[in-house]
C-alpha cells in the first residue's frame, strides 16, 4: 500500500508543476503583442466584433483576473469555446483524444515489444549481426524524423504496394464500433466485432511504426548498453560460476536489471509521443488529437491551445508516476527506500 | 594425476597502450582435497589466474599459450555445454567484492534456488529447494536462513553478504572451490571469521581451494604474473628462497615489534614491456646478467620446496 | 600527475578515444562538411539565386539531371542549392538555440547545486520543472503559434524548451559533487564561491555537457524542421529543409526529388551530430580499453 502514498505525493508534486505550466502558457498567450480576439475573427471583422468578444473573453481586465477566470472554467468544464470548431474545448477534446490515445498505446506496445529483444540480443552478442543490425537502426531511427519515416511508409508500403490503408482510422466501408473508450480497436474487442478490430489494426500500423520508430532505436539501444554493463558485472561472472545457464542468466538476471535504465526512458519517449503525433497525425489524416491541436495552433486559437498544453501536460505527469511504479517493481532498491521515506 | 593442473599459463589483455603480458607462463598444480593459496601484491595476476581457471576471463583477453586441466580434460578448450556442466557440479568460485557478487534486482530466494535447480539433473520440488538453501545458509553459518532467503543482496552486512556467495558457491563446488581474496573488501575481524569458515567448510567437505591467502596446505608466491616460488606453507613462511619472497616476508610488520618493515625498492614492472628476462630483474638485490635476458625455471631448493631464480643454478653463472 | 604528461599526450590520448571508433570520424567528416557548405553556400551553389523568391516556371519539377544534380522543385528552383542554403539556416538555428540556452542553463544548474539547500535553488529547479512537464517538441509548438511564426520567432521557442535540460543536467551532478573532499578542501582554504563553481566543479561536468550539445544539435535541428514541417517554422522562402519536405510531400510519388533530397540532407546532418557526439562522449568515457 505505501507505494500507493509514494504515487499520491508524487501526484500532489506534478499538480503543481501543473499549475506553473498553466500559468506560463497563459501567461505566453496573453501578455505578448497581438489581439486574441482580432487573431481570432481575422483582418477584416469590424472592430464592435473584436469588441464584443473581447468582453465575452475577459480580454479587459488583468491577467491575473484572467487566469482566475479561466483556471475556474477548468474545474467547472467550462474550458472555454475554441472558436474554430464553436464548441466547449473540453468536449472537443474527449472527441478527439481517444484516437491520439490508442496511436500511442499502440505505439508504446510495437516499441517494447520489438527494442527489449533486440536490445537483448544486441548486447549479449556484441558485434555479432544483430548488434550490427541494431546500431544501423538506432542510427536510422534517431537521423530519420519521423515525419519522413512517415512518408516513406505511405509512399512505399501505401501508394506503392497497397499492402496498407493511406490515411483514416477505419475503412469507409466499415462501421466504426460501438462508442465505449472511443480507442477502435478495444471498443471492437468489447462488442465483439472482430471486422472491425482487423481493420482498425491495419489502419494503426503505419502511423503507430513511424511514432515508434524513433524510441525503438533508442530503446534498444539503451537496453544493448545496459545489457554489455551488466554483462562484465561481477553478480553475472558469479552466475556464470556456479553453473547457470545461458539462457536463465540472459533472460532472467540480465533482463530484469537491464530494463531499469531502458523503462525510464520509454517512459520519457512514450510522454513525448503528443508532441511527435502531431506531424504523424497530420500526414496520416488521423482524426485525433494531435491534428485538432495543430489546427488550434494553426489558427491561433488560445482557448484550445492552452488545453492542448495542459492535456499533454497530464499525461506526461501520469506517464511518469506510471514508470516510477514500474521502476519500483523492477528495483527493490528503490522500492524498499521509499518505505522507509514515507 | 592432480585434480588441477595450471602448465605455463600465458594470459594478455589489449589496451590502449598496446598489450598487456599479465600472465607470464603461470604453473600450478592443486590435489584432490588439496588447499592451495597464491600470495603476491595485488595486481601480480592472482584474479586473472583464476578467472582463466574458471573460463570467466574478459572480453579484451586472449589466452596466448599453457593450458589448464581438470581431472585431464582440458578446460580452455572445453565446449560451452562441458564447462558449464563442470561449473553446475564441480567447481565455483567466490569473489573478492561480495557486493559485486549478487544480483541487486533479485532476492537470495530466487538466486539461490536457481543454482540449486540447476545443480542437479533430477527435478526438485519446492519443499526440497527450501530444504537444501537452507542446509547450505546454515553451511555458511547464516543464522535466521529463512529470512536471509527474503532478503534483497542491499539489505544485508557485507559479512552476510559473503557467506551467502559462500552458501551459493558451496551448491556447486562439490570438489574445487575458487575464493579470490574473499575477505579483503571486508574489515579485518569480519575476514578472519569468513576464512575461518572456509577452512572449516573446506575440511569437512573434503573438497580442494584456491584461496588466496592463509590457511593452506601450499603456496605459490606470484610476481607480475610469474610464478616465483612454491612450497609447503611452513617452510615458505620460515625459510623463503626466493629474493622477492624473503622481502615480502620482511616487508609483513610483525606484532613482536622490530621496527617498522623495510618495503621493498622499485616498482613492479610494466605489463606493456615487462623484462624480458626475470621478471623480478628490476628490483633484485641479486641481479646478475643472465636475469636481464632468460626467464629462470623453477629450480628445486630443499626438499620440497622451489624457487625460479638462477642463484640455485648449478652452474657457475657470471655475477 | 598532470604537469608530468605534456598537453600532445593529453590530447593523443582523447583523440584515440575519440577515432577508435570509425563512426566518430565519419561523423565528424559530416559535419565539417556541412559547415563547410553552410559558409561557402553562396559560392559553392550552382544557383545561388534559387535560394530567394526566385521563380522559373518553364523548368518546374525537372527531374534529376546533370544541370540539376537534384532536379529542381515546384518554382523551378535548384534543389541542390537550396538544399545547401538549408544547411546553413539549420546551423544558424543550432548556433543561436545552444548559444541562448546553454550558457545560463548550465550557470542555473551549477548555482542550484551548489547551494543546494538555498530557497533559490528550490525555486530554480521548480521552474526547470515547470518547463519539461511539457515534450520540448510540443512547448516549442504552441509558443512558436502564439508568437508569429517565423525563423527568429522558431528560434526563440526551441530555446524556450531548451534551458532547463541542462540545467537539470549540471543540478544532478553539482549536488552530489559539491560534497567532494576536494571541494571541501577547496573551501576550507577559503576559495571564493565563484571559484569553486566555475573551477572546481564546472570542469568536472564539461564532458556531459559538451556531449549533450553535440547530441542537441542534432535534436534542435530535428525539432527546427518538425515546426517548418507543420508550417509554424521559417517561412517561405526562407529555404529550410523541414518546409522543403512538407512542401515536396504534395508532389510524391511522381516529383519523390522535391522532397527526398531535403529529407537526406536533414538525415546527413544529424546522424552526424549523432556520431560525433558518440565520440565526444568516448572520449571523457572512463576506462582504458
Amino acid at each position: 500500500m505505501k507505494s500507493w502514498t509514494f504515487a499520491v505525493k508524487r501526484l500532489a508534486y506534478s499538480g503543481v508543476s501543473l499549475l506553473g505550466l498553466s500559468i506560463l502558457i497563459f501567461v505566453i498567450a496573453r501578455v505578448l503583442p497581438g489581439d486574441p480576439a482580432r487573431l481570432a475573427l481575422g483582418p477584416r471583422a469590424p472592430q464592435s466584433v473584436v469588441e464584443a468578444l473581447r468582453l465575452q473573453l475577459h480580454l479587459n481586465d488583468p491577467v491575473y483576473t484572467q487566469y482566475f477566470y479561466w483556471l475556474r472554467g477548468i474545474f467547472t468544464g467550462d474550458w472555454g469555446i475554441a472558436l474554430f470548431t464553436q464548441r466547449n474545448v473540453l468536449i472537443d477534446v474527449s472527441d478527439f483524444l481517444p484516437a491520439t490515445i490508442e496511436l500511442i498505446l499502440f505505439a508504446a506496445i510495437i516499441d517494447l515489444v520489438i527494442a527489449v529483444p533486440l536490445g537483448l540480443a544486441a548486447g549479449r552478442r556484441a558485434n555479432s549481426i544483430v548488434d550490427n543490425g541494431v546500431r544501423v537502426l538506432s542510427y536510422v531511427g534517431i537521423a530519420v524524423p519521423s515525419f519522413v519515416v512517415a512518408i516513406l511508409l505511405q509512399l512505399f508500403l501505401g501508394y506503392g504496394t497497397h499492402l496498407f490503408p493511406l490515411i483514416g482510422r477505419i475503412s469507409q466501408n466499415v462501421v466504426p464500433p460501438t462508442q465505449i473508450t472511443g480507442l477502435y480497436t478495444l471498443d471492437a474487442l468489447l462488442t465483439g466485432n472482430p471486422g472491425a478490430f482487423a481493420d482498425s489494426v491495419w489502419h494503426l500500423i503505419l502511423p503507430a511504426f513511424a511514432l515508434a520508430l524513433g524510441p525503438i532505436a533508442q530503446e534498444a539501444r539503451i537496453m544493448r548498453s545496459s545489457v554489455v554493463e551488466n554483462l562484465d558485472k561481477d553478480f553475472t561472472l558469479s552466475e556464470v560460476s556456479h553453473g547457470l545457464p545461458e539462457r536463465t542468466i540472459t533472460f532472467k538476471y540480465l533482463m530484469k536489471p537491464s530494463l531499469i535504465p531502458t523503462i525510464t526512458i520509454y517512459a520519457l519517449d512514450i510522454s513525448a509521443q503528443i508532441a511527435n503525433a502531431f506531424l504523424i497525425e497530420t500526414i496520416f489524416i488521423w482524426p485525433g488529437f494531435s491534428k485538432y491541436g495543430l489546427n488550434a495552433m494553426l489558427s491561433k486559437d488560445l482557448n484550445a491551445i492552452v488545453a492542448v498544453v495542459m492535456v499533454a501536460g497530464v499525461m506526461f505527469v501520469i506517464a511518469n508516476i506510471l514508470v516510477d511504479l514500474v521502476v519500483g517493481y523492477l528495483d527493490p532498491r528503490i522500492r524498499l527506500q521509499r518505505r522507509t521515506e514515507e | 594425476m592432480p585434480l588441477l593442473e595450471v602448465r605455463d599459463l600465458r594470459v594478455e589483455y589489449r589496451v590502449y597502450e598496446g598489450t598487456l603480458k599479465v600472465l607470464n607462463g603461470v604453473s600450478l598444480s592443486l590435489e584432490r582435497g588439496e588447499k592451495v593459496g597464491i600470495i603476491g601484491e595485488s595486481a601480480c595476476g592472482k584474479t586473472t589466474t583464476v578467472k582463466t581457471i574458471m573460463g570467466l576471463l574478459a572480453k579484451n583477453s586472449k589466452v596466448a599459450g599453457g593450458d589448464v586441466t581438470y581431472k585431464g580434460e582440458d578446460v580452455l578448450k572445453m565446449s560451452k555445454k562441458r564447462l558449464t556442466e563442470l561449473r553446475r557440479k564441480n567447481i565455483s568460485m567466490v569473489f573478492q567484492d561480495p557486493s559485486a557478487a549478487l544480483n541487486p534486482v533479485f532476492t537470495v530466494r530466487q538466486q539461490l534456488y536457481d543454482i540449486i535447480k540447476f545443480s542437479t539433473d533430477e527435478r526438485l520440488t519446492r519443499e526440497e529447494l527450501h530444504e537444501k538453501a537452507v542446509e547450505v545458509l546454515r553451511q555458511g553459518a547464516l543464522p535466521e536462513p529463512d529470512r536471509i532467503l527474503d532478503s534483497y543482496p542491499f539489505q544485508l552486512s557485507g559479512g552476510m553478504k559473503q557467506r551467502v556467495n559462500i552458501s551459493m558457491a558451496l551448491v556447486s563446488a562439490s570438489e574445487l572451490l575458487i575464493a579470490d581474496e574473499p575477505g579483503t573488501s571486508l574489515d579485518v575481524t569480519i575476514e578472519d571469521q569468513i576464512m575461518r569458515l572456509l577452512k572449516k567448510i573446506v575440511e569437512e567437505k573434503g573438497i580442494s581451494i584456491i584461496p588466496v591467502k592463509k590457511f593452506v596446505d601450499r603456496i605459490y608466491v606470484m610476481y607480475a604474473g610469474t610464478i616465483v616460488e612454491e612450497g609447503p606453507t611452513r617452510e615458505v613462511f620460515n625459510s623463503p628462497q626466493h629474493p622477492y619472497t624473503q622481502l615480502l616476508i620482511k616487508a609483513v610488520p610483525k606484532l613482536t615489534g622490530g621496527g617498522i618493515p623495510e618495503g621493498i625498492l622499485g616498482q613492479v614492472p610494466s605489463y606493456l614491456k615487462p623484462p624480458a628476462g626475470c621478471r623480478f630483474v628490476t628490483r633484485c638485490p641479486y641481479a646478475m646478467e643472465v636475469c636481464d635476458t632468460d626467464a629462470p625455471p623453477l629450480y628445486g631448493v630443499g626438499a620440497k620446496q622451489r624457487a625460479a631464480c638462477f642463484l640455485y643454478d648449478e652452474r657457475q653463472l657470471p655475477r | 600527475m598532470k604537469s608530468s604528461r605534456t598537453l600532445r599526450e593529453v590530447y593523443g590520448r582523447y583523440w584515440y578515444k575519440f577515432s577508435k571508433n570509425d563512426l566518430s570520424i565519419v561523423g565528424l567528416a559530416c559535419i565539417a562538411g556541412v559547415v563547410l557548405i553552410a559558409l561557402l553556400a553562396q559560392w559553392i551553389s550552382p544557383y545561388p539565386a534559387s535560394a530567394g523568391l526566385y521563380v522559373n516556371f518553364g523548368n518546374a519539377g525537372a527531374a534529376p539531371s546533370a544541370s540539376h544534380i537534384f532536379g529542381t522543385d515546384q518554382n523551378g528552383r535548384d534543389i541542390l542549392s537550396r538544399v545547401f542554403f538549408g544547411f546553413r539556416y539549420s546551423l544558424m538555428l543550432v548556433a543561436v538555440v545552444l548559444s541562448v540556452t546553454v550558457a545560463p542553463g548550465v550557470v542555473l544548474g551549477l548555482v542550484a547545486g551548489y547551494y543546494v539547500n538555498r530557497w533559490f535553488s528550490a525555486v530554480i529547479m521548480r521552474l526547470a520543472d515547470i518547463f519539461v512537464a511539457v515534450p520540448p517538441l510540443l512547448l516549442a509548438l504552441s509558443v512558436a503559434s502564439v508568437l508569429t511564426p517565423s525563423a527568429i520567432n522558431a528560434m526563440l521557442a526551441v530555446s524556450l524548451a531548451w534551458w532547463p535540460w541542462y540545467t537539470r543536467l549540471v543540478y544532478s551532478s553539482a549536488s552530489s559533487i559539491r560534497n567532494e573532499d576536494f571541494v571541501r578542501a577547496a573551501e576550507l582554504v577559503g576559495a571564493s564561491r565563484w571559484h569553486i563553481m566555475f573551477k572546481e566543479i564546472l570542469p568536472n561536468n564539461l564532458g556531459s555537457v559538451l556531449t549533450k550539445v553535440t547530441l542537441d544539435c542534432g535534436w534542435v535541428i530535428l525539432i527546427g524542421a518538425s515546426l517548418s514541417f507543420v508550417g509554424l517554422g521559417a517561412q517561405a522562402p526562407t529555404p529550410d529543409l523541414g518546409t522543403m519536405i512538407a512542401e515536396g510531400s504534395a508532389y510524391l510519388p511522381g516529383q519523390w526529388w522535391i522532397s527526398i533530397f531535403p529529407a537526406l540532407a536533414i538525415v546527413v546532418v544529424i546522424l552526424g551530430f549523432n556520431l560525433l557526439g558518440d565520440g565526444i562522449n568516448d572520449m571523457f568515457a572512463s576506462g582504458v580499453a
